[in-house]
Parts: C-alpha cells; structure tokens; sequence
C-alpha cells in the first residue's frame, strides 16, 4: 500500500488536524469576535469527519501504517459516537462561549483537537500510536478545565488534572515500557503472541497492571478517580458535559482494544483486576454519590459508577462482553449529554446554579424540563423500559456469560444503591416545593440536546436496541 | 368469527391503548393555554384538569371493552396460550412475545376492570395536578396489562419494573401529609412510603434480573413457553428459584419483605391503594404460577416447606399485628399480608385444589380489599382522617355506608356466599392434603381476620357519634353507590358461583400440573 492510498483511510483525522489548524489560524486573524464562524465551522468539521468515517473509502486490511492504527468496525463505531458527541457539545457551549465570559474562538477547537486525538485513542493498535492518542487528547482536554481563567475553581480544577493526569501518563509509559521490554514490540498484535507463547511471564503482567492503571484513571474508575469530582465541579458546565461524556468512550474503547487484542492469552491474570476495579468504581459512584449536594459532583460520582458497570462488560473479556461495552457507553454518551444539557438550563437571572436543592418542585415551574430530566435520570437508574436499563442488562449478560455471576450480582446490588441518589432529585423534582423557576430562554441546542437524549431513552432506543446490538457486535467481532 | 379477526393483535391494542390516552392527556397538558411562567391556572386548568378525567375515563372503559373482546375470543376450554403475537424485537432469542391463557386473562380482566373504578374514586378526590395524575394512571394500566400478557421473560421483566416509575409518583406527589425522620433525612412520610416502595422492589427484582440472564445464557432465549419446557439442572434450580422468589416474595408481599406495603398504603391516594391492593399485588402470585412452578418444580417442591412457614407466620402474626392497628388503612394493608399468605400457601402445595383456591383468592382479594379501600376513602374525603379512633356510629349517619362496609368486611373475613370463603376453602383443602399441620395454623387466619375485621367495623360503625364532625356528614352519593355496588355484585356472583370462574384457569391449571408432574417424574 502505498503512502497516499493509506492515507486516505485516514481522511476523518486528517480532515479534522488541518481544518482545526485553519480554523485556529482564521480566529488568530479575525480575533474573539469569529467566535460564532469559527463555532459553526468547527461543528462543520466534525460532521465532515463523521461522514467520511462512515461512509469514506475502507481499508482490506484494517491494519495501516505497519499495524500502529486499525481501521476497523470498531474504531469506527466509537468514532461515529465521539464524533457526534463532541459537535453537540460544541453547540451546547453556544451560551457560555458568547456569554459571560467573553468570547474565546480556541474553544471550539479545543474540542475538535480533543475528538481528534479520542479519533487516534480508538484506532491505536500500538503501544506508541496509543500514548500519542492518549496525550494528545489529554492536553486539550487539561487546557478545556481550566479555560475560565479568571475563576479560581476552574484553574484549580485544569491544574489538578494536569498534575494527576501526568502522573497516570507516567504511568501508562512506565507500562508501555515494561510491556515492550518483556515482549520486544509495541505492536499489539506481538505482545499477543509473546503473552500467549510463554508462561509466568511477570514482567509483562507487572507492565499491564500499570497500563491498566494508566486507563483506569483516563476513564476515571476507582479507586483512580480522585480527581473527577474536583474537575467536574470546577471546570465550567459545557467543559464537564463534554468530559463526561466522548472522553470517557474514547478511553473505555481503548482499554477494551489494548485488553483484548494484546493480552487475551492471559485473560485469567487481568479479569479480576479489571473486576476488582469494575466492583471499586460500582461502589464508590453509589455511596459517595448519596452525600452529594452539588449536581456536578453528583454527576461525577455517577459517571465513576457507570465506568464500573461498563467494565463489568469488559471483565467477561469475550466478544458479548465488549459490545455490551459499546451498548453501555453509547447509551451513557447519550444519556449523559442530555443530563447536562439540563444542567445546563438551570440558570437564573444569568448565572447558572448547580445544587440539587435547586431543582425543587420543577414540575410545577417548569413540566417539560422536569420530565425530560425525570426520563434521563430513571435511565440512568437502570430502570426499564428506558434505554440505560438494557445497557446494564447486556453488561451483566455479558458476566453471567463468563461465569461471572457474583460480579453481576454485585453490580445490580450497587445499581440499587445508587438508585437511591438518582430518585433523590426525582423527589425534589416531583413532591417538594417549587424553588424560583429557571430562565426559560435556554436556546435551540439545549433543547435539541435534552429532547433528543430523552427521547432516545424512550421510546427510540426501547424499540430499536436491537439495531444497536447488531451494530455492537459487529464492532465487537472485529477485536476478535 | 373470522380468523382474519381474531388473529388482530387484540393484546397489544389492549395493552397500549391507555398509553395512547395517556398521550392525548400530555397533547391537552401541552396546548392549554398557559401564563407567562408557563403554568395553567384558572379556567384553562378548570377545562385541561375536565377534560384529562373524561380521557381518562374513556381509554380506560374503551381498556375494558377491548378486554371484554379479547375474553370473547378466548376458549376457555383450552389451557394453552391463545391469542399469541409475536413480532421480531431484539433479536437473539428476545422478541416481543403475548399471549394469554387461563391464568392470565382473568388477571387482565380484573387489571381493566379495576382502574375505570380507580379513575371514578379520584374524580373529586384528587384536586391538584389532576392532568399529571391521570396519565400516570393510564402508564401504570398499560405495565400492568403487558405484565399478564408478556410471554417472554424480559418483556414481562420490563413491563414488572416499569410499573415501579408510575406507582412511586403516585404514592409521592398524591400521597398524605405527615413527616418522618429517617436515616438522618427528615422527610414526608409520603416521600419515605414511595422510597421503600421502590427500593424494596428494585432489589427483590434486581436478583430476578440476574436469575434471567443465567437463564438467557443457558437457555439461549428467554421465550416463557420455551423456558417452562427448559429442563433447567436441578442444583441450579435452586439458586434461580430463590431470585425468582425474591422478587415475588417482596412483591406479594410475604412476611418479612412485607413492610413497605403498610406504608405504601398508608401513603398513596384512594385510588393508588386500590391499585395497588387488588393488582399489583397479584404480579407476585402470578410470577409464582407463571415461572416459579413450572420452571423450576424442583426447587418448588424441595423449598415448600420454607414457603409454608413463611406464610403461616404471615397469616398468624400479620392478623395479630392487624388487630394493633390504629389507622384503617394499615389495618386493611395487614390484611391484606394475611390473605396472600393464604394464596402462597395455596399455591406451593402443587395440587390442583391449592393452586385454583389461590387464583381465586386473588382474584376474590382484588374485589374486597379494593373495596375496602374504596371504602375507607370514602369518610377519608369526608374527614380526612384514617384513624380508627376518630370515628364511631356512623350507622346513624350513613346507613347505606354502613351496609356497603359490612358486606365487604364480611367478605374479608371469609364468610360463606362470598368470594372470600371460596379462596380460602379451596387453598386450606388444598394444604390440607399435603400436611394437615398447615391448615390447622392456617385455619388461626380466618379466626383471627374475623377478630380485626369485626373490631374495625364495630369501632367505626357502631357506638355513639365520638365526634361532632360527624353529626353532618353524608352518606355515600351515587358515584360511590355504583362502584361499590358493582364490586358487591361480582363478590356475592363468585362466592355463590364460582364454577366459570374455575372453569377458565381450571384447564391451564391442569397443564400446569402435568408439565410439573412430568418434570417432577422425570427427576426422580
């Protein structure tokens, strides 16, 4: 394959490093006040990218450039979603970007150069193709926390995870390092071999619990998840939106790929570290999330919780559980944004507020934000018929299937938990007294947004998860 | 009757049709006229909060019909599963699968003919969010149909759980005043009823999730049919019969998960303890005969004797625990423990007299406890107390009340011409056969419901006026006169006559029977 030739299966992060290069070079140019353009092109380009993902020219051999990325079913699911996600969470930062904080056009490209490197994460079928995804998502992504610089939270929240996001990236290439000094490759498909082929091979365990560690703390399981409350909480809300949302796919896509395709010969010596995980994250989101006053932190918590039934999927280590992955993280994105684009509405006189007390007697101020938010927060309970119920349903299929029934049972036992902080603002919503009602102006992206995502959860996804799965697994089929 | 018409998908029609007015209710709620904070106030609310009622009213009469046909249309000579849909869903095995047979189209028959009385008891009773309340009804109406009409496992579980969503808005935003402290939260007690409503449930039917998909790995499809003729191993058996029985359990409820159900009484409206008395409920002793029996007949068998304890515990202690009571509403509710004690013990002696005399004390329990609830709202609006101390010679008042109150009270007790006395005789015959033990404990249970009913009933009904409110109040008016009068009349018809009520079930009772019968065989 030629150069060129191979560079085409690559249009999508090509399209998205040299438009976002323009649009960052036309905003030095034109100054703050392009903002908006540069907003519109930047949900342009992630379009683009969107559709030559599905629809551009297609690898025979998902392997290019000596096996460093896959162009395959996989990538390109999880590419689709981060895609998607990242333009919606451009438009529902319309608010912020032209609001209160005065205009900044490196915004919207912030964004785009974090898709583009989540783009990278999802495709890396290399120890070195990885890291590059990884940090190159990472630094956009630490610049996003703390882009509100005048705000003593949101720079402390960008140095936080600045600090600590080094620190896990030390530890993903001191990982990598051992990995590749017991394996002698970095490509995933050697380190395979290597595992399979011998045996007691300590070294490249040791090597795989620090990547594993390096991941855990990208997705923010436990106990590598200090840093999400503080971060969520202090970055400003479109910034949290779009963190807990496409970054958290991207990584658990990664983890999924860097598992299954280099160490599955050893699935028995990283299963219960990942379930050990899986359990630790379960258990932190449901009891740290019941204290929560602030909705941010509470939504951090939840997420550390979601991570942990996803990895649930992902313990089973089969093909069933990787796509019930890919079921579970779809279904978050999605759910996820829409939590936050209700979030996002709850502003008064101008300034937005983020306590749970806030949200009292919503369904007498403000029925259609009420019952979005009811619809979204069931889902995220886990409660049928609303989509994220089938995502826990696939996840601890998955585990039963790999005889991992008392994973599964601590997982819809910690579900139950958790249950009780998701019916806590329902509560609040529905029988308590009206709090002064929300600014009703919330702007067509917003709404877009939270109707959207609830009508995903009901009835869109009820009836038609059975596409999903299909398409699930199809991308699941391609690790294996 | 063509078969063109008959093979219509009358269940689903049946099943989503309060959810279509439900729709229409939200379509009213969106195009009323609002003010500038976007409330409905004044007229518009007059006419929104009208017209949401007579909706509401209609689907669930049209429900009802629509019931009334598909009855029609089944044969109840036959036991098998009738009027089966199937349609492609999720695929691998999960698809969207209904059917009813003999057990379960009475249930459904009961679900349809309960809420349009559940709508006419809320028409003055329910003053605020009338809209808002009569759209969760018609949710609730459409999970609890496709709860007796699910043939797949995970349709059924979707439609169980779902019923949590609705009841605990219920119970929560028209629930009672009155607060509580708990777990260092002080809250309404109404907002403590609906926690535990939910929570309790959720974790019963969390383990019925992991059971099902335990069973969906082995089986490779969760088709109810299917599944009963999967000879699930015996050792696993054991371990799914008590997720199964988890959820049941708390649901029906059993002594000891039975504690939310006195609270969730207490709590909820008029309507929503009639509900939640006379259907949901029965969703447990349902999943009994639906799935524990026949899919794990061994471990039904083997774990009887726990089955037979836990419900002669409920039968005595919750009837003890009844006669302490002090609010109408939990009396009724501890009661109500009792009489499911009857249907559990009914159910898993496996033989035919048990199983029929616990169908029909379901049955029979929707009527008079429904009934009875309907009756304690009555002086409720009229009062606005539940407490058994503040009321006392209502006789002298409300003659026509005191008459509807004893029949029912009578009916709860058991006595012979009505529906009460045949569950119970049935289910008692039934235990009787297997261990005489058991019906002489159980037979303490009729003793002892005599004891609290007639207790209520001579402190409210008889002795002198205690309370000078009491001197004007009204006797019941038409609206109340007819939904009593209507329940009356199907009690008094199956306690005097039974015979086609047992006739429906009796034919899939006996291919359940067979199906265990051969599984038990088989395994020995």
């Amino acid at each position: 394959m030629g150069i060129f030739e191979t560079l085409t299966f690559t249009l999508p992060e090509l399209a998205l490093a040299i438009g976002s290069m323009a649009l960052l070079i036309t905003g030095v140019l034109l100054g703050d006040k392009s903002t908006p353009q540069i907003s519109y092109g930047c949900v342009g380009l992630l379009i683009i990218a969107l559709v030559l993902t599905i629809a551009g020219p297609a690898p025979q051999n998902p392997s290019i450039f000596d096996g460093a990325f896959q162009i395959d079913a996989f990538a390109t699911f999880a590419k689709v979603i981060i895609f998607a996600a990242a333009a919606i969470a451009i438009l529902m930062s319309h608010n912020f970007v032209e609001g209160e904080h005065g205009r900044h056009f490196e915004y919207p490209v912030l964004i785009v150069l974090a898709a583009f490197g989540m783009s990278l994460m999802v495709s890396a079928s290399d120890l070195i193709s990885l890291y590059m995804g990884v940090e190159t998502q990472s630094l956009a992504l630490y610049i996003l926390a703390s882009f509100n610089r005048d705000s003593r939270r949101s720079t402390e929240a960008g140095l936080k995870y600045f600090v600590l996001g080094a620190l896990s990236s030390g530890l993903l290439l001191y990982g990598a390092s051992l990995v590749y000094g017991f394996s002698g490759s970095t490509s995933f498909e050697e380190i395979a071999r290597v595992a399979a082929a011998e045996e007691d091979n300590v070294g490249l365990i040791i090597g795989l619990v620090f990547l594993i560690s390096g991941l855990a703390f990208k997705i923010s399981a436990a106990p590598f998840h200090m840093w999400t409350p503080d971060v969520y909480e202090g970055a400003p809300t479109p910034v949290t939106a779009f963190f807990a949302a496409a970054p958290k796919l991207a990584g658990m896509a990664l983890f999924a790929r860097a598992l299954t395709v280099s160490f599955p010969g050893v699935l028995q010596d990283w299963q219960p570290v990942v379930a050990m995980i899986a359990i630790a994250s379960m258990v932190v989101g449901a009891f740290s999330a019941i204290a929560q006053t602030n909705i941010k932190r509470l939504m951090a918590y939840s997420s550390i919780g979601h991570m942990g039934y996803a990895l649930v999927g992902l313990a089973a280590g089969t093909a069933q559980g990787v796509s019930a992955v890919l079921i579970y993280m779809s279904i978050y994105v999605a759910m996820t944004i829409g939590a936050f684009a209700c979030i996002l509405m709850m502003r008064r006189r101008g300034g937005m507020t983020e306590s749970i007390e806030d949200l009292s007697g919503l369904t007498k101020t403000n029925m259609p934000l009420a019952v979005i938010l009811t619809v979204l927060l069931f889902s995220l309970a886990g409660v049928p018929p609303l989509a994220g119920f089938f995502g826990k349903w696939y996840v601890f299929l998955a585990a039963v299937q790999a005889d991992l029934v008392w994973l599964a049972v601590i997982g819809v036992l910690a579900s139950a938990v958790s249950a009780f902080y998701y019916l806590r603002i329902v509560w609040f919503m529905w029988f308590d007294e009206p709090a002064p009602a929300f600014e009703r102006d919330a702007g067509p992206s917003l709404r877009f947004a939270a109707w959207g995502s609830a009508l995903l959860m009901f009835p869109v996804l009820t009836v038609f998860i059975g596409s999903l799965r299909q398409v699930a697994e199809n991308a699941a089929a391609a690790l294996f | 009757m063509t078969e063109s018409f008959a093979s219509q998908p009358w269940l689903t029609m049946m099943t989503f049709a309060p959810l279509v007015g439900a729709l229409f209710i939200m379509a009213a709620r969106v195009v009323a006229k609002k003010d500038n904070d976007g409330a409905i106030v004044g007229a518009a609310l007059e006419q929104l909060d009208r017209s949401a009622k007579i909706i509401a009213l209609a689907f669930t009469v049209g429900t009802f019909a629509i019931s009334l046909g598909v009855y029609a249309l089944f044969d109840p000579s036959n036991g098998g599963f009738q009027l089966v849909e199937q349609y492609a869903w999720i695929g691998g095995g999960v698809s969207y699968k209904m059917g009813v047979d003999g057990i379960s189209i009475l249930f459904v028959l009961l679900t349809t003919f309960i809420m349009p009385i559940c709508i006419l008891a809320s028409w003055d009773a329910i003053k605020n969010r009338v809209a808002d309340y009569m759209i969760a009804f018609l949710v609730l109406e459409t999970l609890m149909i496709g709860v007796f009409c699910a043939l797949d496992l995970f349709l059924f579980y979707i439609f169980f759980e779902g019923s949590l969503i609705p009841m605990f808005l219920i119970i929560g935003v028209w629930g009672s005043k009155g607060t509580k402290a708990f777990a260092g939260f002080e809250m309404p007690s109404k907002v403590y009823a609906a926690l535990k409503f939910f929570l309790y449930t959720l974790v019963g039917s969390l383990l019925l999730l992991i059971a099902m998909a335990w069973m969906y790995a082995t089986a490779g499809t969760t088709d109810i049919v299917a599944l009963q003729q999967f000879d699930f191993p015996v050792g696993a058996q054991k371990w799914l019969w008590f997720a199964f029985f988890a959820s049941f359990a708390v649901k029906m409820p059993m002594w000891p998960v039975h504690t939310w159900l006195p609270d969730a009484h207490v709590q909820a409206p008029t309507a929503g303890s009639v509900v939640l008395a006379a259907i949901l409920l029965k969703m447990g002793g349902y999943g009994f005969l639906r799935f524990s029996l026949p899919m794990f007949p061994d471990a039904s068998m083997d774990f009887s004797p726990i089955v037979f304890a836990l419900s002669i515990v409920a039968i005595i202690y919750t009837s003890l625990v009844a006669l302490a009571q002090e609010d109408m509403k939990k009396l009724i509710a501890y009661s109500s423990v009792a009489h499911m004690g009857f249907v559990t013990m009914g159910i898993f002696t496996g033989t035919k007299q048990g199983i029929e005399g616990g169908l029909f004390q379901m049955l029979s329990h929707g009527f008079i406890s429904g009934a009875l609830f309907l009756c304690v709202g009555v002086v409720y609006d009229r009062m606005h107390t539940r407490e058994i101390a503040a009321y006392g010679g209502l006789v002298h008042r409300m003659p026509l009340y005191a008459f509807l109150f004893l029949f029912f009270t009578l009916g709860n007790v058991g006595l012979p011409g009505t529906s009460g006395f045949v569950g119970e005789i049935l289910a008692m015959t039934g235990a009787f056969k297997v261990n005489s033990w058991i019906a002489f404990f159980a037979a303490f249970g009729v003793i002892l419901s005599a004891a609290y009913a007639l207790r209520l009933y001579r402190q409210v009904i008889y002795g002198t006026i205690v309370n000078e409110a009491l001197e004007t109040i009204p006797d019941v008016d038409t609206r109340e006169l007819g939904m009593l009068a209507v329940l009356m009349a199907f009690a008094l018809y199956l306690g005097f006559n039974p015979g086609p009520a047992l006739s429906v079930f009796s034919p899939s009772v006996d291919i359940l029977m067979n199906n265990m019968g051969a599984a038990l065989g088989s395994g020995l």
